[in-house]
């Protein structure tokens, strides 16, 4: 058991390029922490300097309060679980959970006792004299994970261990990764691209972008207060609508209409120098059918008409996509493009002036039709399109429905 | 693609004569050791007269026995040799990134491509001069030489096949370079091993050129040179039939080889070319 403390940590490969950025994490005794972030962000870098598989250029990594920039990996005390498991294929399962026991010239006694509770707690008894090469997905996601924890190390670290999985198995083997760190309380590094698995699996998430961490906190936090456009876009599925508006007359122009700002707002927003054009953030559940929205509520939001253009029904809900036509006017910052990039949308030619809500099943919405939606105006992000910043993370936001 | 009937006699009739080059001479070299002395010149492809007096004849005589244990000694060590140290050059090659990687696969591509006969001459000399001419490392320097180029190509692609990831995997398991090495890289390259093994041991066997030209006794000739010194039972007798059988039983080890590893030769020489 111990805490990892990344102090300005930071990775230049020969060819000059900054991988990782000065990053500073510290991760508490015990605690899940997941590295989220689009591919080629650093976070398989930052995750391999802790390991020991990647030198480190610059800052100090400690970990149990030792620094251990210069120590190899074996010295380090660490378990690391790969994207492709990296089971020896050669070995039985027996031998590949063993064998960091037995370089450690572990009495054999002591090694059957730790492989064989293993097993035990993983579910794989009956399959330790087979090799890898018999076993299914799961099961070798399993030894991977068996191969880690037999060692009882100071940490584990973990690389996208479920990409390989299908999605089915990905959601069961997410809770079962989540009760084994629970139930053993080691301190777990996780990196993934996945923002629903670094939602549903960390203590803290830090988001990655860039070589730079751009937020961390506990998945709540950085849902309902994120701090800049980027990580705003990234969290949260599906991702949060962007679109332009103006500060005019104490209220905010957009598209969907004009949004009363209160003192508050119009406070943090006026004390600063950054112009009056910024970028509307809002979650797709922050709409509602205006129809559904009981009269007392509608003051909180603005009423607007839009030309409905996809209606997926997913049963609990229902998702609506429209656009705003005859206005060419559409937001560009760098932070939107790349995730627009990662997301793959720019490939598809979807546009990123399309909006998408999460209304309530009950909604009678129709494709092709217009229909009158609503916004909570209180869950609504404004950005400033130059940095990125979320102008209006300190405000006390109320997420619309949970 | 389908085949109509004038390929397929097409290929076919390419095919056999493929074969029946390749083959005759092979028999008829069998046919030749298995005839008696008196019929050797008959220009029956058959033997009239079956004997295995050839066989016989040259294991009477130290000179063949010499040369074969010659052979196994200095084929067997040069071949050792080479596979340990190719195995360590190709994985330094496949896996890291080091000043002059480069240079050395252009070099040992270089001394692969080198004719042989070019280099007989200065190695005769420096060899005579390093009191090394007619002893066993006389030859095995060389073969280590050429068979490294060889090995170091096919074992660098077995090991460039071998995830990355197992190796740190070993590492984070607390493996130093070395047992990473030898407990897991190498176990997973024994096949690709075997097969570099075969084919280096199969060049120094057949080798002929420095056999005759950096040996002048028994001392360390091998077999292919050997048998160009045989003599007949008497001086006025041909050696036919003593050359038949020698190249008959020199061959028998190397078939064998073939033919129990063929399917890992083949996809030795031909793995990193084709994926799958």
């Amino acid at each position: 058991m111990a805490d990892i403390v990344l102090d300005q940590v930071t990775k230049r490969f020969p060819d000059g390029a900054l991988a990782v950025d000065h990053i500073d994490l510290d991760v508490a005794d015990g605690e899940f922490v997941i590295l989220v972030g689009p591919s080629g962000c650093g976070k398989s870098t930052t995750l391999n300097m802790i390991a020991g598989l990647e030198d480190i250029s610059d800052g100090e990594l400690r970990i149990g309060g030792q620094v251990v920039n210069n120590k190899a990996p074996k010295d380090r005390d660490i378990a690391m679980v790969f994207q492709s498991y990296a089971l020896y294929p050669h070995m039985t399962v027996r031998e590949n959970m063993a064998f960091a026991l037995k370089l450690a010239k572990t009495p054999q006694e002591t090694i059957d006792k730790k492989v064989n509770d293993a097993a035990r707690v993983l579910d794989l008894t009956q399959h330790l004299d087979r090799k890898p090469a018999n076993l299914s997905g799961g099961q070798r996601q399993r030894v991977a994970m068996g191969r880690a924890i037999v060692r009882d190390p100071a940490a584990f670290l973990m690389d996208e261990p479920l990409s390989n999985l299908d999605a089915k198995l990905r959601v069961q083997m997410r809770t079962e990764v989540s009760r084994l760190q629970k139930r053993l309380g080691t301190t777990t590094v996780y990196v993934t691209h996945d923002q629903t698995e670094a939602m549903t699996l960390g203590d803290r998430v830090a988001v990655m972008r860039n070589g730079k961490i751009q937020q961390v906190g506990a998945p709540q936090e950085l849902y309902g207060h994120p701090e800049n456009l980027f990580v705003a876009g990234f969290i949260g599925s599906p991702a949060m609508n962007f679109m332009p508006g103006r500060l005019e007359d104490g209220k905010l122009r957009t598209r969907l209409g004009d949004v009363p700002l209160d003192d508050e707002i119009r406070r943090m927003l006026e004390g600063r120098d950054t112009g009056r054009d910024v970028i509307l953030g809002i979650r797709p559940e922050s709409f509602e059918d205006a129809s559904l929205v009981p009269a007392d509520a509608r003051g909180r939001g603005i009423t607007f008409r839009a030309m409905i253009d996809v209606v997926e029904s997913m049963g609990s809900d229902v998702f609506v996509y429209f656009t705003f036509e005859g206005d060419n006017e559409s937001v560009s910052s760098a932070e939107l493009e790349e995730l627009a990039r990662d997301s793959g949308r720019a490939d598809t030619g979807g546009t990123g002036d399309q909006v998408v809500a999460r209304l309530d099943a009950a909604t009678r919405v129709r494709e092709g039709s217009e229909a009158e939606l609503w916004a909570d105006v209180r869950s609504i992000h404004v950005f400033d399109p130059a940095s990125g910043e979320n102008l209006t993370k300190t405000k006390a936001t109320a997420t619309a429905d949970g | 693609m389908t085949t109509t009937a004038k390929q397929k006699v097409g290929w076919g009739t390419a095919n056999t004569v493929a074969v029946v080059l390749a083959i005759v001479p092979v028999l008829w070299i069998v046919s030749l050791s298995f005839k008696d002395p008196a019929t050797i010149t008959d220009a029956s492809f058959w033997p009239k007269k079956w004997t295995l007096e050839n066989y016989r004849g040259i294991f009477k005589t130290s000179e063949f026995t010499h040369a074969l244990i010659n052979s196994i000694g200095i084929a067997l060590i040069a071949t050792f040799i080479a596979v340990v140290l190719a195995s360590m050059a190709a994985y330094a090659v496949a896996r890291l990134s080091f000043p002059g990687k480069g240079l050395l696969i252009g070099m040992s591509l270089l001394i692969a491509m080198f004719p042989a006969i070019s280099l007989v001459t200065p190695l005769f000399n420096i060899e005579r001069s390093l009191h090394l001419f007619d002893t066993w490392p006389a030859l095995i320097i060389p073969y280590i030489a050429f068979g490294l180029p060889l090995g170091i190509y096919t074992l660098s692609a077995f090991f460039r096949e071998i995830p990355w990831e197992l190796e740190k995997a070993a590492k984070m398991d607390g493996a130093t370079p070395y047992q990473a090495f030898t407990k897991v890289i190498a176990p997973l390259a024994a096949p690709g091993m075997f097969t570099t093994a075969i084919l280096i041991f199969i060049f120094c066997w057949n080798d002929f050129l420095f056999a005759i030209s950096l040996t002048s006794t028994t001392n360390a000739r091998t077999v292919p040179a050997a048998i160009g010194f045989f003599t007949g039972s008497s001086q006025f007798t041909a050696p036919t039939g003593s050359i038949s059988a020698a190249a008959v039983i020199i061959t028998i080890p190397i078939i064998i080889f073939v033919l129990f590893f063929q399917r890992r030769i083949v996809a030795g020489l031909t793995s990193g070319a084709v994926k799958g």
